[in-house]
């Protein structure tokens, strides 16, 4: 029988697909593990720019798809005459499986693909790299209090914190008062900031010059007024000025953009 | 008058969810627009403190989700058309319904006089202890028991409808019978069922720490700040679909008779994604708690179930996209903006997927990309289904059509605006302009630029929402008039009944066929 024949067809290649699915996730999984084990990104940032493109690319597509769609539809199927109804037939079971079936496979696929990129860049963004220098963040309203260990301690509203360029920095952090959210927009890495807990980010500053830092999490009046200037050095610079306790001023840096 | 604060018929307590909730609609639109003039440049200009505007913000927030969005899809639309489109004569329990629409305008007016009062709140619609239990800042039991009565409403309205679609269906009207409208209204209430307790019990918990001396968000005293934020997300995110879910529901009834076709693979989109939704939904609230200090591996786990959420949001697309195909499409002002809708699903529902990756979000979370992302899904095509429902039932609720030249004009400013406000959003949002901000001093100075597009767009939009409020208005007085059934609908309400339908709804009880679909266009 025909629809026998067409439903057992349809679902065989609907159980194909899914499985593709399925098995493409930890095959594309593995693949990008691969590249984590060899290292990841070198920062954060560099991650997130990626990824982000292969993101932009993987939403127009699909948005391509099903805007074009419509507008074809839209313009095609218009009522040539009043009265005229529908003639779309109602879909066969196996139809209906395949159209459910097919594209949540899919979407299944590029969710997986999505998550397996996702997770390798993550790994980058929540794995301190050992020699990475500490420093511990305090934040209250309305400013962020750098404590680098060895007596430092800068407030962000009196002076601009140093880093050194191309060697990593982690910061641990907690709040004295309410949340907030310790944001570097050009290093694309943020997190909360909250009393009775430990929180961290890593970055890792390109380039010489100065980068903003501000507060991301609703903290009331003073929320928009949380600025911390981050001033990346050489590294002899930043070593030097830490060691003298801040009184060795770094060298003159252009600023960044 | 006394026949509309007492009514118990599920058609006028639907008319007053409307009012109330295009009133709530139009003054958090005006709050907007203080947020929007105060964003124009940096630096302070139009509010006198940062207090004044964190509490603009503060209201439009809640009074755009819990007093318009919300109560407009579940509590008016829903009231309205739901009974009629099961056959019924009202719902389950119309005295209970009666007290559903007095909580809400309970809410209504404890939020206007939070407006006005000294110490308003300024906790945001998110209210996050510390801040919200705090001493100082503004008086955030104004925002609890807001909370509570627009919850109550929802919750009792919630009961009466699952009662009202399980057991009150006319006979050989079945579950696969049902419209879409119904379908997705049911599942938007069984969200709220089972997840607005948990909004009830955190913002008490505010309540208690507050104003009781308890400990539960103090870690000073034992506590956590963390227990607040899942709680609250727990709810807030399924609360989304409560939105999403009517919206959806409008929109194919609309496409489906516009284009005289039955709906595409209605199974899938029932069971694979109402259904799905609403698996789905409890299990990935941290996708707001991306970087809040979660544990890694619950932040990847979820972030899983949130991309797996795009597979039932699909398959309703897919069906919505599919009805269109091989229909003999007509256009009136509410399929403009179901067409307009289309295109704002895709942008909305696609810029929720770098959302749903913990590592995109690490950079994205609190900056304007995501004020956009949810704005193009809540204000823009949540708000849109609205008006396309408005328009669409117009003749059936007044035996008048609003669908004038007027009608037109605003629908274009309308989508105009909009766009103009959120797309440079998108953009600053990438570049790290965060969001609950005034001031932005700080950053590049051609942030002000894209502002300057969104602040245009704002006032545009507010255009618009005048024209088509006034073209409503008039339009229910002296529109022209139609006949009871002007789009050729096969769906009962338009069948059925006369226009506006009387006590009761029908003269006869509808007889239904067996094999009966409200989507009977091609036999």
């Amino acid at each position: 029988m025909k629809i026998r024949t067409d439903f057992q067809a349809m679902r065989k290649g609907a159980a194909v697909v899914s499985a593709l699915a399925v098995l493409m996730a930890p095959v594309v999984a593995s693949a990008s593990g691969g590249a984590a084990a060899a290292g990841g990104f070198s920062s954060p940032a560099t991650g997130w720019n990626e990824l982000w493109h292969h993101v932009l690319v993987d939403l127009l597509v699909i948005g391509g798809i099903f805007a074009i769609a419509a507008v074809y539809m839209l313009w095609k199927y218009q009522a040539k005459n009043p009265g005229d109804v529908g003639t779309a037939r109602p879909l066969t079971a196996a139809q209906a499986l395949g159209f459910a079936l097919i594209p949540s496979a899919i979407f299944m696929a590029d969710d997986f693909f999505l998550a397996a990129k996702g997770w390798v860049l993550w790994n980058t963004q929540r794995t301190v790299p050992a020699d990475a220098i500490e420093v511990k963040l305090t934040a209250q309203m309305y400013s962020w209090e750098f404590d680098y260990g060895n007596g430092l301690v800068v407030n962000s509203v009196e002076a601009p914190i140093m880093v050194p360029v191309g060697r990593p920095v982690v910061m641990r952090m907690t709040s004295n008062d309410v949340i907030h959210s310790f944001f570097i927009p050009e290093f694309r890495i943020k997190e909360d900031v909250m009393p009775g807990r430990k929180t961290y980010l890593w970055f890792k500053a390109p380039a010489a010059g100065e980068y903003l830092a501000t507060c991301t999490e609703y903290c009331g009046a003073g929320h928009s007024q949380m600025p911390a200037k981050i001033q990346a050095v050489e590294p002899a610079a930043f070593d030097a000025w830490v060691a003298s306790k801040g009184k060795q001023a770094a060298a003159p840096v252009a600023t960044n953009g | 008058m006394k026949e509309w604060i007492f009514t118990t018929d599920h058609k006028r307590i639907g008319i007053l969810y409307l009012i109330g909730s295009m009133a709530a609609f139009v003054v958090a639109g005006i709050a907007a627009l203080v947020i929007r003039f105060e964003q124009f440049n940096p630096g302070m200009q139009v509010v006198n403190s940062a207090t004044d505007y964190n509490n603009a913000l503060y209201f439009h927030g809640a009074a755009m989700i819990l007093a318009f969005l919300i109560p407009g899809l579940t509590g008016f639309f829903a009231n309205y058309f739901l009974p009629i489109m099961i056959g019924a004569r009202d719902v389950a329990f119309p005295r209970l319904n009666a007290l559903s629409v007095w909580l809400f305008y309970g809410g209504i007016v404890l939020a206007l006089v939070s407006m006005v009062m000294p110490d308003a709140p300024d906790v945001m619609w998110t209210g996050y202890p510390p801040y919200s239990t705090m001493g100082t800042p503004g008086n955030s039991a104004f925002y609890v028991f807001t909370v509570h009565l627009f919850g109550f409403s929802s919750i009792l309205g919630a009961v009466n409808f699952i009662v009202t679609v399980m057991y009150l269906r006319a006979p050989n009207i079945g579950w696969n019978q049902l419209n879409m409208f119904v379908w997705t209204m049911f599942g938007a209430f069984i969200i709220n069922l089972v997840f607005i307790p948990v909004l009830a019990a955190a913002v008490t918990m505010v309540l208690f720490d507050k104003y009781l001396g308890t400990h539960f968000f103090d870690p000073a005293g034992g506590g956590d700040v963390l227990l607040y934020q899942n709680l609250f997300w727990f709810y807030s995110h399924p609360a989304v679909y409560v939105i999403f879910l009517p919206a959806m529901g409008v929109l194919y009834e609309i496409i489906a008779t516009m284009a005289k076709n039955h709906i595409f693979n209605y199974k899938a989109a029932v069971y694979g994604g109402v259904c799905g939704i609403i698996f789905l939904t409890g299990e990935v609230w941290v996708h707001h708690l991306y970087v809040a200090g979660m544990p890694d591996w619950l932040r990847i786990g979820q972030m899983v179930t949130t991309l797996l959420i795009s597979v039932p949001v699909g398959l309703m697309v897919i069906s919505m996209w599919g009805t269109l195909y091989k229909g003999a499409i007509t256009f009136n002002v509410a399929m403009y903006y179901a067409v307009s809708c289309l295109f704002l699903v895709l942008i909305g529902g696609l810029t929720g997927i770098p959302l749903a990756m913990t590592s995109m979000t690490l950079h994205l979370s609190e900056t304007s990309f995501v004020h956009a992302h949810f704005h193009f899904v809540m204000a823009l095509f949540a708000t849109f289904s609205i008006y396309a429902g408005i328009y669409y039932w117009f003749p059936k609720m007044t035996g008048r059509s609003a669908d004038s030249k007027l009608a037109y004009i605003a629908f274009w400013l309308n989508s105009l605006g909009v766009n103009l406000t959120f797309w440079p959003l998108f953009v600053i949002g990438v570049e790290g302009m965060p969001r609950r901000y005034y001031d932005y001093e700080q950053f590049p100075a051609y942030f002000a630029d894209y502002h300057h597009i969104a602040t245009f767009g704002g006032v545009v939009t507010a255009i618009g929402t005048a024209l088509t409020i006034i073209n409503l208005v008039y339009a229910a007085f002296k529109g022209a008039k139609t006949n009871s059934n002007p789009w050729g609908s096969k769906s009962l309400e338009w069948t059925d009944t006369v226009s506006p339908p009387g006590p009761g709804n029908f003269v006869h009880d509808p007889k239904i066929a067996p094999g009966w679909t409200p989507y009977d266009y091609v036999r």
